[in-house]
């Protein structure tokens, strides 16, 4: 633990330049500096998190390994978890560039516009964060399922699994630029009409690059999702071999007693997510960091 | 020329500007004084095309532009937060209006190093505004107005979210930048010192209308209302009428058209000094007066004395 008696300096007046290396005393006593936290809470913190998180995916990395790398790599590169695995990505990359457009869109809407019922749309907006999942489900069965009322029977589809997650994953962008937009600098919009440009470039050049980072992490956090989603495609996939997203892959191969290629499939899949939301952390603190 | 002429404004009940209709002369540098509510920032917007005027007609150049978007009117305008683009260096910042114009990349670079160097940020372009102190934003966001060659430079209470001593500097050096470059300017302020320190002529306004227009110094000397005296400067009430405290002149005896007034305080000011008096209505008014003159009165508090105004004063 490195970091404790250097982030309680930093605490009082954020990441300023560093103290001078010659007060070693002062730094131990000012971890007691106001809104510091003392070595219990910091250790009963690390505690909890290794508990809560670590252990367990210590324990599916492990089950993972029982067969070895070669095991291990056996599993994941076999047709079925390639085609699932694929399958997972690509719809789950589909639908978060659809939602990071459609949500900046309706934050856009909600945040600039009067309209009657605002309130409502509002609300709904977080529908699918409140729903159960499998209830989403059953209620997207009902739209595009055998007894479709609009006559469009996708299941068993592809076009099943992006609706599906398209509707769960709509709240992440929606809810993340939502309130970005709220503090925008509406004389910096005003400045750049000043200086002769148009709306579209307004919105280019000055909106989107604010934006960014909420947008980013936004749709990171939809796409993590998408790729782990199960109860809102398990009704409208058909579960065919062919139709299968990574995540019923998993749960068919507990039930046909392979745990090691399900416990490989779930490390693969969260290398993956970890993967996605470290870079886009990164590009979002890259940008957050240059403008202060 | 920027010329107003009738305009309304409403925000819902509120009637923010009242038949207000204003001349700026070409190459001036105008101030909008007024309190808080008094329209001067409304108007300024309203010249910009950032609102549209109920009723009423602006013309910049002899050219109706009330119907233009804010892009056509070959405006600057210098926002009292600054508006940097927070995500652009100080070059790319100065450089937006440049490259939407799509000018040539070496006319850019060099147009806004000589920019900076003007506003006195020579190498400062690659910095972000986050870098850079609320002064030297706001020389900035001027440098960026600039840059596109405005046909007028409007000024929304620039140096409003400064601190004292930097806003003092910052308004000595807009006075010398306007001599230099000439660009007709409007500056909005609710500081009369402000206005009367930067602006050739000043347009005092007051609940949506325009009180009166003239030179700093014609506005001191010969108010046209009771509302401009007192808010370009200190005013006492002497015998119903509104005078500057400098004009009142104490004396030991009698005197024509003077008043007997007994000293409750006197409070010395460096230079000045201000005599805290009441008179016989038991109404309060401070007189300031030189150290020289209190001395020579021996003026202490609990005399009588008497007090007359030495220039003729504004009724009230």
């Amino acid at each position: 633990m490195p970091r404790p008696a250097t982030d309680a300096v930093g605490g009082a007046g954020g990441p300023g330049p560093s103290l001078p290396p010659s007060a070693p005393v002062a730094r131990r006593r000012s971890r007691r500096a106001v809104g510091g936290v003392g070595p219990l809470g910091l250790g009963v913190a690390t505690l909890w998190l290794s508990l809560i998180v670590l252990l367990p995916l210590a324990a599916v990395l492990v089950s993972s390994l029982e067969g070895g790398l070669a095991g291990f790599w056996d599993a994941v590169s076999s047709p079925p978890a390639q085609r699932a695995l694929k399958l997972t990505l690509t719809v789950s990359a589909v639908v978060t560039v659809i939602n990071a457009v459609m949500g900046t869109l309706i934050a856009w809407v909600l945040v600039r516009d009067e309209f009657r019922g605002k309130a409502i749309v509002n609300a709904l907006i977080d529908l699918p964060f409140a729903l159960p999942t499998i209830v989403a489900s059953i209620v997207l069965l009902a739209l595009i399922g055998a007894n479709s009322p609009i006559g469009l029977d996708l299941v068993a589809t592809h076009w099943a699994i992006g609706i599906a997650l398209l509707f769960v994953t709509l709240p992440f962008v929606v809810r993340s630029v939502q309130p970005v937009m709220l503090e925008l600098d509406r004389d910096a919009e005003q400045a750049a009409a000043s200086l002769g440009a148009s709306n579209a470039t307004i919105f280019r050049r000055i909106v989107l690059p604010a934006l960014a980072p909420a947008l980013i992490s936004g749709a990171g956090l939809a796409f993590a999702r998408a790729v782990g989603e199960y109860g809102s495609v398990v009704l409208v996939s058909g579960n065919t071999p062919r139709n299968q997203v990574a995540s019923q892959y998993i749960a068919d191969r507990i039930e046909t007693d392979q745990p090691a290629a399900a416990a490989a499939m779930s490390v693969t899949l969260l290398l993956i997510t970890f993967a996605v939301l470290l870079v886009l952390r990164v590009v979002a603190h890259r940008r957050t960091s240059r403008e202060g | 020329m920027i010329a107003a002429h009738g305009i309304h404004k409403h925000y819902g009940d509120f009637h923010a500007l009242r038949d207000v209709s204003i001349e700026i002369p070409d190459g001036s540098l105008t101030a909008l004084l007024g309190p808080s509510g008094s329209g001067k920032s409304t108007l300024l917007r309203v010249i910009a095309g950032l609102e549209a005027p109920d009723e009423g007609v602006i013309a910049i150049a002899g050219n109706d532009v009330t119907r233009l978007a804010p892009q056509g009117r070959g405006i600057g305008f210098v926002f009292q937060h600054y508006a940097a683009f927070k995500h652009m260096t100080v070059r790319d910042n100065v450089a937006f209006g440049l490259k939407i114009r799509k000018r040539p990349k070496a006319e850019i670079a060099s147009r806004v190093d000589e920019l900076l160097e003007i506003v006195g940020l020579a190498g400062y372009q690659g910095r972000y505004p986050s870098q850079l102190s609320g002064g030297q934003r706001q020389r900035m966001a001027l440098a960026r107005a600039l840059a596109v060659e405005p046909r007028v430079l409007l000024l929304d209470e620039p140096f409003g979210a400064l601190d004292a001593k930097v806003r003092e500097d910052l308004r000595k050096w807009l006075r010398r930048l306007h001599d230099e470059v000439h660009v007709t300017t409007v500056l909005v302020t609710h500081d009369q010192e402000e206005a009367m320190d930067v602006a050739d002529r000043i347009a005092v306004m007051n609940a949506g209308r325009i009180e009166q227009v003239g030179a700093p110094r014609d506005l001191y000397d010969a108010p046209a209302t009771e509302f401009v005296m007192s808010f370009l400067g200190p005013t006492a009430t002497l015998g119903g009428r509104l005078v500057r405290p400098h004009d009142l002149v104490l004396s030991r005896g009698p005197a024509e058209d003077a008043v007997p007034v007994t000293v409750e305080r006197v409070v010395h000011l460096g230079f000045e000094v201000r005599v805290e008096l009441r008179d016989g209505d038991d109404a309060q008014l401070s007189a300031q007066t030189t150290r020289a003159e209190a001395a020579a009165l021996d003026v202490e508090a609990g005399q009588s004395l008497f007090v007359r105004a030495e220039r003729p004063a504004v009724a009230a």
